[in-house]
């Protein structure tokens, strides 16, 4: 099921949640939320599963005005971040309690709901747990069965608060690529939120940036990445070097290969990814030191220190292949010479 | 581990001032039984001084059996509402927010603070002949001080806080995410509260329901105000024992008496046992 958002705004007292946020989801993305902590994401989520209403604004499912439906008329499944499982109910219970709610004449049969609950139980992996009470389960599992539980009333959208927040490291990579394969075997729109890049770029189809209750740019995991629209949205995906143009010589920017259009004015800043900066050892006279470096698995991550023409020193990062960094043979206080592939320029 | 430490620290500090610790408990013991024990043993057996058939001919007087009587019509007409009322406020208190919601936590508390005499004393300025509201009472022939109806609302007014005061942390500690998660489910409203908030909630306000039952039989001080003393007629079980006092009536007295002591070592016991399940609860759901 598709999802329109046209201009809807939230505020909670004098402090404004949302700002007139339009958002075009298509039908059977998988779409992450992505902002920092109080960016308004996880109102938006709640305000299109109908557990917060919008100031104003129209939220259309599939082309049909819901503003106004209540949550339970929405046809929505909400996981929420602490997972929210009914405590005093078996894991089976849990399941089954949006199949019983049913109104009497759309309620299927208790064997059927059975049925069902011991699929949905199966799908998640975890029908060896069916009476089990909640508290006597593990973080991973508990989010797991808050996630059969919504989908057991079939909903068009499916909407998830956070769902890897409170899980440990390695049960949350887990977790995200067994959401992902969900998602493709049963295809429902998903809009989860999320403030960490790295899961919204794992598993999203779509990603989209909020900030201080706006957008600042929707796109593919790749576009959001190569093509940040602004400062914001590219500092927040990824690590980045800024090099603001009037801390430095024009001569340095020639020098490490970095062009400077016409646009470039004095507050120009140039965003340079850690993987887009080359270095060289070097005996000539350049402002930049090696500092220290960090073994990050494949990759090291090096730190730099470039003598501003102020007095002042800045710190650069940049990151290269193990193998690449053993050849250069460098030690810490070596003088280097650097190389900027790529810069993205924020006027 | 933290805990194991601070406590064997805790002994080795407090084991050179054993002398201290010895004295403090005896002074509160001592205390207990003076104050406590002692007074309760003279009711027994004082009820008992003239025999056990004087004491159950004490207890089928049709006076003490009319007030017997009052007492419980009283509770249970203002337990329930007050049950409805406790649970009504402590939703509206943890699930909105609204204007004006600190005053209502204070008011709820009100009760507690003004002394019950007070309390009666408003219901006579409201209700009685010379009252406020006196005189339309009085036109269509309904009477309510002096009568059933003031001992009631008397009652109502001083049980108002017991089942909202031990709801409202409560459920202000389970926050909204089942019931919000019951609704998302497709539940309609007075589902998720019978399937999922009441049974979440049900130790605290069946210990609600007990003190404020408790309060609802044994008050004195603002329904003596506004019952008039009318024996068979406006008398609770406390008015009661107060009158048959006052006529050196000792054995109904004290029998009554017994009757009220009797429903406080009930009222205690079914309170720990409210505790200790609400602990028990609380216990596993931390896991």
């Amino acid at each position: 099921m598709s999802i329109v958002l046209s201009n809807i705004s939230k505020n909670f007292g004098d402090f404004s949640a949302l700002h007139d946020i339009d958002l075009e989801i298509p039908e059977g993305e998988l779409v992450a939320l992505l902002g920092p902590s109080g960016c308004g994401k996880t109102t938006l989520l709640r305000i299109i599963a109908g557990l917060e209403q919008t100031d104003k604004g129209q939220i259309l499912l599939n082309g049909e005005d819901k503003t106004q439906h209540h949550v339970s008329q929405r046809g929505i499944g909400f996981v929420f971040q602490h997972y929210a499982l009914f405590r005093h109910m078996t894991v089976f219970d849990n399941v089954a309690f949006g199949m019983r709610v049913k109104d009497k004449k759309v309620r299927p049969s208790e064997s059927e709901i059975a049925k069902k609950t011991h699929a949905l139980l199966e799908l998640v992996q975890l029908d060896w747990l069916h009476n089990r009470f909640p508290d006597q389960l593990s973080g991973g599992q508990r989010q797991r069965i808050a996630l059969a539980r919504a989908l057991a009333v079939e909903p068009s959208v499916l909407l998830l608060d956070e769902p890897f927040g409170a899980l440990d490291a390695s049960v949350r990579k887990d977790l995200r690529q067994w959401l992902r394969n969900l998602h493709h075997e049963l295809n429902v729109t998903s809009i989860f939120v999320t403030h960490d890049q790295e899961e919204a770029m794992e598993v999203a189809s779509q990603v989209v940036v909020l900030n201080k209750g706006r957008i600042e740019q929707q796109g593919s995991p790749a576009d959001i990445y190569d093509y940040p629209a602004n400062a914001f949205v590219s500092k927040f995906i990824g690590q980045t070097n800024e090099f603001q143009l009037s801390h430095f010589s024009t001569d340095w920017f020639d020098k490490v290969g970095l062009s400077i259009s016409k646009e470039v004015t004095k507050d120009s800043i140039a965003h340079v990814r850690p993987h887009d900066i080359e270095i060289t050892k070097t005996t000539n006279d350049t402002p930049v030191t090696l500092k220290d470096w960090q073994h990050l698995g494949a990759l090291i991550r090096i730190e730099l220190t470039k003598n501003l023409p102020s007095g002042k020193s800045k710190a650069v990062f940049a990151e290269m292949p193990n193998e690449q960094f053993k050849r250069l043979q460098l030690s810490r206080g070596d003088k280097v010479d650097l190389k900027i592939r790529h810069a993205h320029w924020f006027h | 581990m933290s805990a194991a430490i601070s406590r064997t620290v805790h002994q080795s500090t407090l084991d050179d001032a054993n002398w201290v610790r010895w004295s403090l408990i005896t002074i509160a013991l001592g205390f207990i039984i003076l104050f406590l024990c002692v007074p309760l043993a003279l009711v027994i057996i004082q009820a008992f001084a003239k025999g056990f058939d004087a004491y159950l001919s004490a207890l089928s007087q049709p006076d003490m059996q009319a007030a017997m009587r009052l007492t419980l019509l009283t509770a249970l007409i203002t337990v329930p509402l007050n049950t409805v009322f406790g649970v009504a406020a402590a939703w509206a208190i943890t699930r909105f927010e609204f204007r004006g919601k600190n005053l209502l936590i204070t008011l709820i508390d009100l009760p507690f603070s003004v002394s019950p005499v007070i309390s009666g004393l408003i219901f006579v300025l409201l209700f009685g002949t010379q009252g406020w509201m006196g005189e339309w009472f009085l036109e269509h022939d309904i009477k309510v001080i002096f009568a059933v109806p003031g001992i009631v609302l008397a009652t109502l007014f001083i049980t108002f806080p017991f089942v909202a005061r031990q709801l409202i942390p409560l459920m202000q500690e389970m926050g909204s995410e089942e019931e919000e998660a019951a609704l998302s489910l497709g539940s309609s409203g007075w589902r998720m509260f019978f399937l999922i908030t009441l049974p979440n909630i049900k130790w605290a306000l069946l210990y609600g329901v007990l003190l404020c039952n408790a309060r609802a039989m044994g008050e004195f001080g603002a329904v003596s105000v506004v019952s008039g003393h009318i024996r068979s007629l406006t008398n609770t079980l406390p008015l009661h024992v107060e009158v048959s006092y006052n006529e050196y009536d000792s054995v109904s007295a004290f029998a009554g008496a017994s009757i009220l002591a009797g429903l406080a070592v009930v009222t205690l016991i079914l309170k720990t046992f409210l505790e200790w399940k609400q602990k028990n609860e609380r216990a596993t759901a931390s896991l």
